[in-house]
């Protein structure tokens, strides 16, 4: 089975209920009725806060809990008619504190699964150090090392390439990334998703934070508590249409901010801007310019680079177009950039425009906040459970009586652009 | 202290000296080489026995978390009998010498080892236990490749307290016609030969330190590269399990 190529297995929960105490007649379930069906190679992030039955969901897919009733199926076998260690050799676990062997180097911990498969001694210690690499640790280097010599980030890393030793078509990932700090978190959860594009495994991911779930997950799965499953859907769908007053407020009330991390300027219809080159004469730009709406002429080099904004109405009447004309930009954005991100650095810039370049810097469009607002709007939804009630409200952060539109407005004042 | 008693002293150390020098007192059945081979005998398959019974329970108990309530319940009925009256408890069944001492011996050492297996291994990191455990090792697998060496340094400890006190206590197999280094104190109380006895109690002394010494060096050895934790750690493990004569 050790040389099976790798493929994603679908994991099912059917009703899978779990309660601690059986004895107890009535005792809360830690898990209750739960059943959703996570596709091959994508990752489902099962979200909710302490005590909603997130971390006891995942335990039951590699049987560290056995469910009380329910099955969970992979690839359409049950879970529970495997051979317990055979199964879990097949099922990468990564959780929060790593679990390091502290008495084993960085290279035997990588391999402890493949160790216990009974791999020859060469080809795990080959399987080590490729994995090292792909984990971003150069092998030489860490090969020999021992855990308590590592920073908590590079700790994770080792974690994460013990999971995919044996190239297990599942992997449950038990809060990794909860233990370092945000920008070591940022960083592990960019490479993970890049990773995940080349590896293409099934991957529950268990997480409390709700922004994590919204970035990791192909479907999230927000369970709330008494083990219940609140929402199952795309992060698209919970963020638009809450299906309960508990996920509209696990989500947050900036939750059209959320949904905005989820679309990128490549999905907005780009605005067209008039350009023009030094050396241009000035009456033909002007009359150019005059014709377009928008109130700026952007200028740019002879590979289509912006340089600067000239106003409409400063654009002389005669002579050619110079670079002392133009004044400073806005800021450049690319077809990449999350709306989120790109609201934020206009915002920053105190700007409504930013120019959208490609790979070589050259013009292809503008965004506006006013586009970005639209785009706020458009996806806010049914809204059925939107403004929250003022007792609802953990903080005081949104006012009472404005609905999801308020904030919109306050970002787009009537007035044009002002750059 | 008076002026005469310092004089005895002196007189004392001397003869002691004297009786260390004497090389009558380095052969023979009563010579210190046959004396030494004798406690260390009796010492050896003391600790060896109940290593043998203590060990694998404790670890047991450990991993399964199940009984610890018996590890602690041993550990303190160890603590509160005396070997000494062990030893008399034992003598009609065993009758006079080593026999009798033997079993006294093995029930001194397997209090230390029994607990320090046991809370070594509940000391262990949970985490590791259920990573280990998550990727597919079986019950035996953790305890020896996951458990046992991050307990090691605990569990050697409980070694270490368990043969100190037994090399210490071995010395009692003489009041019961045994052998060992204990003959000498015996002996020495016995004939009112002072510089005897003193000898006697040096020699079992350096051979409670020389032990001491071999079992921290093993602990040492069992702490890893880059580890934050100090040998002092094991002692750490349930109180007092130290003292050999009481």
């Amino acid at each position: 089975m050790s040389n099976a190529p790798s493929r994603a297995a679908t994991v099912e929960f059917r009703h899978v209920t779990k309660r601690y105490d059986e004895r107890a007649k009535g005792n809360p379930a830690a898990v209750n009725d739960l059943s959703i069906e996570v596709p091959a190679g994508r990752i489902c992030v099962l979200v909710g806060p302490s005590g909603c039955g997130k971390t006891t969901s995942l335990k039951m897919v590699n049987r560290l809990i056995e469910p009380t009733s329910g099955q969970i199926v992979i690839d359409g076998v049950d879970a529970s008619t495997r051979e317990v260690t055979e199964l879990r050799r097949g099922i990468g676990y990564v959780i929060q504190q790593v679990g390091l062997f502290p008495h084993q180097t960085i290279g035997q911990n990588v391999a402890t699964v493949p160790r216990l498969l009974g791999w020859p001694k060469a080809r795990q210690r080959e399987r080590a150090e490729e994995l090292l690499a792909t984990v971003g640790l150069e092998p030489a280097r860490y090969r020999d090392r021992y855990p308590s010599q590592l920073s908590g980030g590079e700790r994770q890393r080792v974690g994460v390439a013990r999971a995919l030793a044996a190239d297990p078509p599942i992997m449950l990932m038990d809060e990794p990334f909860g233990a370092v700090d945000p920008i070591v978190r940022e960083r592990l959860q960019n490479e993970f998703l890049r990773l995940q594009e080349e590896l293409a495994k099934t991957i529950l991911f268990v997480t409390h934070d709700i922004d994590e779930a919204i970035k990791m997950g192909d479907l999230v799965a927000v369970m709330q508590v008494g083990g219940t499953l609140a929402q199952f859907g795309t992060p698209a769908e919970i963020l638009a249409s809450p299906a309960s007053e508990f996920v509209a407020r696990f989500v947050g009330a900036d939750r059209g901010l959320k949904r905005l991390s989820l679309s990128r300027v490549r999905d907005l219809p780009l605005q067209p801007l008039i350009t023009a080159r030094p050396g241009e004469d000035c009456a033909l730009a002007r009359q150019r310019a005059l014709a377009d709406p928008f109130p700026y002429l952007l200028l740019v080099d002879d590979r289509s680079r912006p340089i600067g904004w000239i106003r409409d109405a400063d654009i002389p009447a005669t002579g050619t177009l110079t670079e002392a004309l133009a004044v400073p930009m806005s800021p450049l954005l690319n077809r990449r950039t999350t709306l989120k991100d790109a609201l934020s650095m206009l915002l920053d810039a105190d700007v409504q425009a930013g120019i959208v370049v490609d790979r070589a810097g050259a013009v292809v469009g503008l965004v506006t906040v006013d586009m970005i607002a639209d785009r706020m709007r458009d996806t806010a939804g049914e809204n059925r459970f939107g403004p929250l009630e003022p007792d609802a409200q953990e903080d005081d952060a949104a006012p009472t009586g404005e609905g999801p539109d308020g904030p919109v407005d306050t970002l787009a004042p009537p007035e044009p652009v002002e750059a | 202290m008076g002026p005469d008693q310092g004089r005895l002293t002196m007189e004392l150390i001397g003869e002691v000296v004297a009786w260390f020098t004497d090389p009558a007192n380095w052969t023979g059945t009563n010579g210190v080489p046959n004396r030494l081979l004798e406690h260390l005998r009796l010492s050896g398959a003391s600790m060896l026995v109940a290593t043998l019974i203590a060990l694998p329970a404790g670890l047991a108990i450990g991993h399964s978390g199940r009984g610890g309530l018996l590890a602690v319940a041993v550990a303190n009925l160890g603590r509160a009998v005396p070997s000494y009256a062990l030893l008399l408890v034992f003598l009609p069944f065993f009758g006079l010498g080593d026999a009798a001492a033997f079993p006294a011996l093995v029930l001194l050492a397997i209090p230390p080892i029994l607990v320090n297996a046991y809370t070594g291994l509940r000391g262990v990191d949970r985490d590791l236990v259920e990573a280990g455990r998550g990727m597919g090792m079986t019950e035996l697998q953790l305890l020896l490749r996951v458990e046992l060496p991050a307990a090691a340094p605990v569990v050697v400890a409980g070694l270490r307290l368990a043969a100190v006190a037994v090399v210490a206590t071995a010395t009692l197999a003489a009041l019961v016609a045994g052998g060992g280094l204990g003959r000498y104190i015996a002996d020495g109380f016995g004939l009112r030969r002072e510089d005897r006895l003193i000898a006697g109690a040096i020699l079992v002394a350096l051979l409670a330190l020389v032990v001491e010494r071999a079992f921290t060096f093993a602990e040492r050895r069992t702490l890893l590269p880059g580890d934050q934790r100090r040998p002092s750690t094991a002692d750490l493990a349930p109180p007092p399990l130290q003292s050999g004569l009481r």
